[in-house]
């Protein structure tokens, strides 16, 4: 091949755009409906009815999935149940091995996985292909290797007597995923309760179950019969129905502040553990120092403020408040609309598309509803502020413009999750006031700090209360980074070794060598 | 209480319900009898009004009770009002599914929350309530 030769990648049009899922030449196929995939297999819903499913690129429906009940969840747990003595006894080597081939097959699948995300969420494939699919492949690599490494740990009380300790696997966990991010959420859940030796059923978003779908098509041969088990249908009936189950040992759950309580509750009510990932309005920080040279940290430092955009804002993590120093606020923020104005907005499947459409029509009327209250409340849009009308195919789209409101912290649009790319920009006088306004949130999920001076870095890195401070870099999500929220943003952590622990019983034995009698009796 | 804002006594409201919501409310009630309201926060469908049958989702001592829609109570999270008590909440009804645990608000719909930022006038009534 010379550079001058035409080349066209697979499952694209000459423009390199991927053909949509199910029509001719896609790299994806689609069926006309799926069902719920149980112990291995794929089972029709117990009542018969199914959903359909909408892609937010067009708003129109293009396959169904399971509208499920909760005799659909009792069959998953059924499943489950009978699989999880094995896999809770299968080696570390095994666990691992299955690890690593689910990584392998989403590998070898990574472009057709990148193109069904998109189509289905709405996120630009430029962003499946490089972040949420090798993010979700590295994910479950990272798991095979922490198993491996997988200790317990004894204690010699005393000379004759020894505590040991071992991981013993919970069972059957539920895991509930969010719309953001099928896929890697998917992964961030399943990965770690496998490597622990657990058997799972997860619930998809009701918006997003069928990319999940596919990815159980793609590892259904290389893993163990109900070791994961996939539900789908509206949270209400199923999601309810397997967080409330006595019949799980966990619940893991991402999603908004009330589904957080009452999945609490209803973990409460059964007495097991819960993990909870409930969002965030995360602040980020730019010093004026970030503007003394003009050079690639000042480049960089611009698109940490337009990374908001990313995934069209919905990102638990988004950095929807961007906090500028007094000093330089004119002149940033003239470079970053600048660039946010050459954000290129369109179909998701051209990968040259930065923004797409948002997950669903209820999201888009949110965020019309929000940048409204931002102008009741006084807030002055600086770029966006209405939908984007686009053409064709996409004229029924969920697409929103790129928009930035500027105002004070105690309004709505600055304390409240918008999920979409919809940036609250205000200033700051100083390091004290940076950290006044950054903690002024009932959130805690993450925050961004840019400065070239590291003491001031670390002093704000360890001041803000948040529970990941990206420092100068944002909307990183490598695994072994420990992610989670400070405050009412949820309680536990993901996307570490750490989560081993979290999806283990600890036994303890405790041993004596010692052949004396205590003597009391 | 109704879209214009003010109770049957005049009174300015925190929550108001829309006539479709109003409909969809006294809906749910004769199908699955008595619903609660509670106005959630955070990620994903955070920001929307969640419903569930009257006693689902446990009220606890730091919830605050906004007022009542189509007889049903509405509540929210006492640190969220504390940052939202300057805007009325005005109960509605969209098409699409409702997302997390909500009911929803007939065959394909969902409850959503408009919002009205509060004037100088109501302020002083709420604040001498």
């Amino acid at each position: 091949m010379t550079l001058t030769e035409e080349t066209v990648t697979a499952g694209t049009t000459a423009d390199g755009t991927f053909v949509a899922p199910g029509q001719p030449g896609s790299l994806v196929d689609v069926k006309p409906r799926y069902e719920n995939f149980v112990g291995g297999h794929w089972v029709p819903p117990v009542k018969g009815n199914y959903m359909k499913n909408i892609s937010p690129v067009t708003g129109q429906p293009f396959t169904e999935v399971a509208r499920s009940t909760a005799e659909d969840v009792e069959l998953a747990l059924d499943a489950a149940h009978a699989a999880k003595d094995a896999w809770g006894e299968a080696s570390l080597p095994e666990r691992a091995a299955v690890l690593n081939a689910i990584a392998d097959a989403i590998e070898a699948n990574l472009t057709m996985l990148a193109v069904a995300e998109s189509w289905e969420n709405g996120k630009p494939v430029r962003e499946t292909l490089a972040a949420d699919i090798p993010l979700a492949i590295d994910h479950f690599r990272y798991f095979a290797g922490a198993t491996r490494s997988l200790e317990g740990r004894s204690t010699e009380i005393d000379k004759d007597t020894v505590a040991y300790h071992f991981h013993e696997p919970l069972g059957v966990v539920g895991q509930i995923i969010p719309f953001n991010f099928p896929l890697l959420m998917a992964a961030w859940k399943i990965a770690p309760a496998l490597a622990a030796g657990n058997c799972t059923v997860v619930k998809p978003a009701s918006p997003t179950p069928w990319s999940i779908l596919k990815l159980a098509e793609v590892i259904q041969d290389v893993v163990p019969p109900g070791v994961i088990n996939i539900v789908t249908g509206p949270g209400g009936e199923i999601g309810k129905a397997l967080a409330s189950s006595p019949r799980i040992a966990k619940i893991g759950f991402t999603g908004e502040t009330t589904t957080g309580r009452l999945i609490m509750q209803y973990a409460a009510e059964n007495l097991i553990p819960s993990t909870v990932e409930l969002g965030g309005k995360s602040p980020n920080v730019f010093f004026a120092d970030v503007m003394d040279e003009d050079d690639e940290f000042l480049d960089k430092a611009i698109e940490g403020l337009v990374l908001y955009a990313f995934n069209k804002g919905e990102v638990c993590t988004c950095p929807s408040r961007a906090l500028v120093q007094e000093s330089i606020y004119e002149k940033f923020m003239a470079r970053c609309l600048d660039r946010i104005r050459k954000i290129t907005q369109g179909n998701p499947l051209d990968p040259t598309t930065m923004i797409g459409a948002q997950n669903s029509a209820q999201q888009l009327e949110k965020i019309e509803g929000y940048v409204d209250i931002g102008r009741q409340e006084g807030a002055e849009v600086l770029i966006g502020g209405e939908r984007t009308d686009l053409d064709g195919a996409l004229k029924n789209g969920y697409y929103y413009e790129p928009t930035v409101l500027k105002g004070n912290n105690g309004m709505r649009v600055f304390q409240e999750e918008i999920f979409g790319p919809v940036l609250a920009v205000t200033t700051f006088s100083d390091e004290a006031d940076a950290v006044r306004i950054a903690n002024d949130t009932l959130y805690g999920l993450g925050a961004g700090v840019w400065t070239r001076n590291g003491n001031l870095a670390y002093r704000m890195g360890r001041a803000i209360k948040a529970g990941r401070v990206w420092t100068n870099c944002y909307h990183l999500y490598p695994a072994g980074a420990a992610f989670g929220g400070y405050k009412i943003s949820g309680v536990g952590r993901e996307n570490h070794q750490m989560m081993l622990e979290h999806y283990s019983q600890t036994k303890n034995l405790l041993v004596s060598y010692s052949t004396k009698p205590l003597g009391f009796f | 209480m109704d879209e214009s804002g003010t109770d049957t006594h005049g009174a300015v409201a925190r929550v108001v319900a829309t006539p479709a919501a109003l409909e969809a409310i006294a809906q749910l009630i004769a199908e699955r009898g008595p619903i609660m309201f509670f106005q959630s926060g955070g990620c994903c469908d955070g920001s929307m009004p969640m419903c569930f049958a009257d006693g689902e989702f446990v009220i606890g001592s730091h919830d605050v009770r906004l007022g009542e829609v189509g007889g049903s109570p509405f509540y929210i999270d006492a640190r969220q009002f504390n940052v939202w008590k300057h805007t009325q909440l005005i109960l509605d009804v969209s098409m699409g599914e409702p997302e997390g645990f909500s009911l929803a608000a007939g065959e394909g719909r969902h409850f959503i929350i408009r919002s009205k930022v509060f004037n100088a006038d109501d302020q002083t009534v709420l604040n001498s309530g």
